[in-house]
């Protein structure tokens, strides 16, 4: 079990790496989010516990409660900028014409290219 | 979204479906102390409503569910949150802490009643305001709602 | 006294919501937005006041006892930096009511200028590592909003890379967190300093540079410094200004208090070494290189950077104390130098050194506030940036690392003509056209971070002893141990 966590894990910060390389801001936003579960499911892997429903549960061993509540914060503000990006991505769209990011002009200047 | 516009029945149902929706987001809001639910998760049932109305109808639909502007919200929903954290100071305890009170009142019966309420009502606020913000603003962009 | 110190996160967000809940009206909002700002300065001072002699005040929240609860630390180091970044908040708040006037874009700004406040002092005060990721994302996204104040193309550009790289940034901090928690079921800080030690050596080194590497990147340390000099010279100057004096000082404060509570402490750390000699070569070449105002100074950020890197890297109660007074002599400096960048800019039209020229002339007093600010940071005696210098390079030498002093001094020389560069382009020469005029509020509020930047030439004394016994309490971290884990709830 705690294998195929692991696995899923690495693989989503794989993919999001790949994603995040990319021009497209459509597929630099999903590779965020793969990422960011991955990070998520990190949490789990490394601390959560199993058990009964912590502070009213049974006799056995409780389940630690905190991992989930760190997951479920960290998603929701991933969520939060996630949004943010995707609200700058139709901005960019709506002024350029593409989804793609651009160079930075005074970069290229400095550089000589242009 | 055109196609979703025109979908008779899912104009007609989401009149229906309306109150029902507030309702089950209201009780979300209130069983979240110890059963599944909370002011994040009721915000978000309300959430759905609202983007349901705004493909159905556009801007007037979110305007039916929602009168004010989505910043009002916003800002009312943090106030009453962090307002309810000084509480807990000015009864002399810590930022945050929260007090109980059983009661018995009438047609609900045994009622727990927990201060934190307070801070979940303005979690509740903030996570509307949130949803109706975005798809107001990022609705009027697209150039497919109404303007 | 310990209630200050939730009230000092709290209040500006109640005064972020509050600005929200008035809508457009410009009067109500600047007026709940200046006196939060105030009450957080006023908190902040009233704190370092009260911790200057005793020890650590600490709230629990929600009346939970540590380690179970949240916990909210004021102690020398963090009150001494908040004090610092509050009274920068407010200097730059009135800057900017001067500079944005009437401006219709700018009804928004109040309240995410408070929300960047709240995270700031979230980040100082937390004593519990997820709650420092979460001040750390509240800051963030305010800064990422603000950012965007035009969105214009060049802007939305800038503010994606910021964005992108924080963003990973925050997925290594929940990395970060998984392994500190999975390795030792807490993530107070002040019980994870005890329980650090017992760690086998691998997890311990890799979560000091796993700290590293994530606080590294809010700080722009080398070589995750890249996304700074893109993205902040495209704000609007109040906003530069309070990015370029806090958000990265921020991150090297936690910098330097995570590395001390929890990293190793035995010697002086290699690593630190060869990340602050490459910050401070890397940021000052960069900064040549450039041709605008702006960029030149953002460069400057990250070279200023690797001053503090060496202090700490040291880990000597002299260098770290050299450290701090470096840290928090720079937040005024970063912030006073971008507020004259933009009356340069306001004035000329553009921040261009090619186009620029005449200021001396047209307005003496910019130059008369420049100068000192310029040489402050180049390390030039008798100005601010002197003494922390002095006192990095006396302790490089009791800890025998000459190597670094090397590099550090002739990256001060580097500085120094690099502010040489912006002084005869902009300032000598004669004028160009006059673009517009930057009003007495712009000049005042300017001035007002100045005479703070002088003012620590003439408490050296004072502050150096205030930093001293800042690094003591760090580098001996029993102090902060024993006051947050027995405090009352």
């Amino acid at each position: 079990m705690s294998i195929t966590i692991l696995a899923l894990a690495s693989g989503l910060a794989g993919l999001g790496t790949y994603l995040i390389l990319q021009r497209l801001l459509t597929r630099i936003i999903i590779g965020l989010g793969l990422i960011s579960h991955g990070a998520n499911l990190l949490i789990f892997y490394a601390s959560a516990s199993t058990g009964e429903s912590p502070l009213i549960g049974g006799d056995d061993a409780l389940a630690d409660p905190l991992p989930q509540a760190l997951v479920l914060t960290a998603i929701v503000i991933t969520f939060a900028v996630t949004a943010l990006l995707l609200a700058l991505a139709l901005r960019s769209y709506l002024l350029t014409g593409t989804d793609a990011v651009e160079d930075d002009r005074e970069d290229r200047r400095i550089g000589g290219a242009e | 979204m055109t196609v979703l516009r025109e979908s008779i029945i899912l104009r007609r149902g989401l009149r229906v479906a309306t109150a029902p929706l507030a309702v089950f987001s209201l009780y979300l809001l209130f069983a979240g102390h110890n059963r599944p639910g909370g002011g994040f998760a009721g915000g978000l049932v309300a959430g759905v409503a609202i983007a349901l109305a705004w493909a159905t109808e556009g801007e007037a639909g979110t305007r039916r569910l929602v009168a004010v502007r989505s910043t009002v919200l916003l800002g009312a929903g943090l106030a009453v949150a962090l307002v309810t954290g000084f509480a807990g100071l000015v009864w002399g305890g810590a930022f945050l802490e929260s007090a109980v009170w059983d009661l018995s009142l009438p047609l609900f019966g045994d009622v727990k009643l927990v201060s934190a309420i307070g801070f979940d009502i303005g979690v509740y606020l903030v996570v509307v305001g949130v949803a109706t913000g975005l798809i107001r603003s990022l609705g009027a962009g697209s150039g497919e709602g109404p303007a | 006294m310990s209630w200050l110190l939730p009230a000092a996160v709290a209040v500006p967000l109640v005064g972020a919501a509050l600005t929200l809940v008035v809508g457009r009206r410009l009067l109500p909002q600047r007026l709940i937005a200046g006196s939060s700002i105030a009450f957080l300065f006023g908190a902040a001072v009233t704190l370092l006041l009260a911790v200057e002699e005793g020890a650590p005040i600490v709230s629990q929240l929600g009346g939970w006892p540590a380690p179970a609860g949240i916990s909210l630390v004021a102690d020398r180091f963090s009150t001494f930096v908040l004090a610092t970044s509050a009274g920068m908040l407010v200097a730059v708040f009135v800057y900017a009511i001067a500079q944005l006037g009437r401006d219709a874009l700018d009804w928004w700004f109040h309240a995410k200028y408070l929300v960047l406040a709240s995270g700031v002092a979230l980040s100082l005060l937390t004593g519990d590592l997820f709650n420092l990721f979460v001040g750390f994302e509240v800051m963030l996204v305010a800064s990422y909003v603000l950012l965007t104040v035009k969105t214009d193309r060049r802007e939305i550009r800038a503010t994606i890379s910021y964005v992108v790289i924080n963003l990973l940034a925050s997925a290594f901090f929940l990395v970060l967190i998984a392994i500190v928690y999975g390795a030792t079921g807490t993530l107070n800080l002040a019980d994870l300093a005890g329980r650090v030690a017992d760690l086998p050596t691998g997890v311990a080194d890799a979560i000091s540079l796993l700290m590293l590497a994530v606080f590294g990147i809010k700080a722009a340390l080398f070589p995750l410094f890249m996304w700074l000099p893109d993205s902040y010279p495209t704000a609007p100057t109040p906003v530069t200004a309070i990015f370029a004096g806090l958000l990265t000082k921020v991150g090297m404060a936690i910098v330097i208090r995570t590395q001390t509570l929890l990293g190793p402490t035995d010697g002086p750390s290699t690593v630190l070494l060869w990340v602050a000699g490459a910050t401070m070569v890397v940021g000052v070449l960069g900064a040549i290189a450039q041709n605008d105002i702006k960029r030149i100074l953002s460069f400057h950020i990250v070279s200023q950077i690797g001053y503090m890197a060496m202090g700490l890297a040291f880990v000597t109660v002299a260098g770290v104390a050299a450290s701090v007074l470096f840290l928090v002599n720079q937040v005024v400096v970063k912030t006073g130098l971008f507020l004259i960048a933009g009356i340069v800019e306001r004035e000329q039209g553009t921040g261009a050194l090619s186009r620029s020229g005449g200021m001396l002339q047209r307005r003496p007093v910019v130059a008369a506030l420049f100068a000192p600010l310029a040489l402050s940071i180049a390390g030039i005696p008798p100005f601010g940036g002197f003494v922390p210098k002095l006192g990095l390079v006396q302790a490089g030498l009791e800890a025998d690392q000459g190597g670094i002093i090397a590099v550090s001094l002739a990256v001060s020389l580097l500085t120094l003509f690099s502010m040489t560069k912006i002084w005869s382009a902009a300032f000598w020469g004669d004028p160009v056209p006059e673009a517009g005029r930057a009003g007495p509020g712009m000049i005042g509020a300017t001035a007002l971070v100045v005479a703070a930047a002088i003012a620590v030439t003439f408490v050296a004394g004072p502050a150096m002893e205030l930093s001293t016994s800042i690094a003591t309490d760090l580098l001996s971290s029993d102090g902060y141990v024993s006051s947050v884990l027995e405090a009352a709830p």
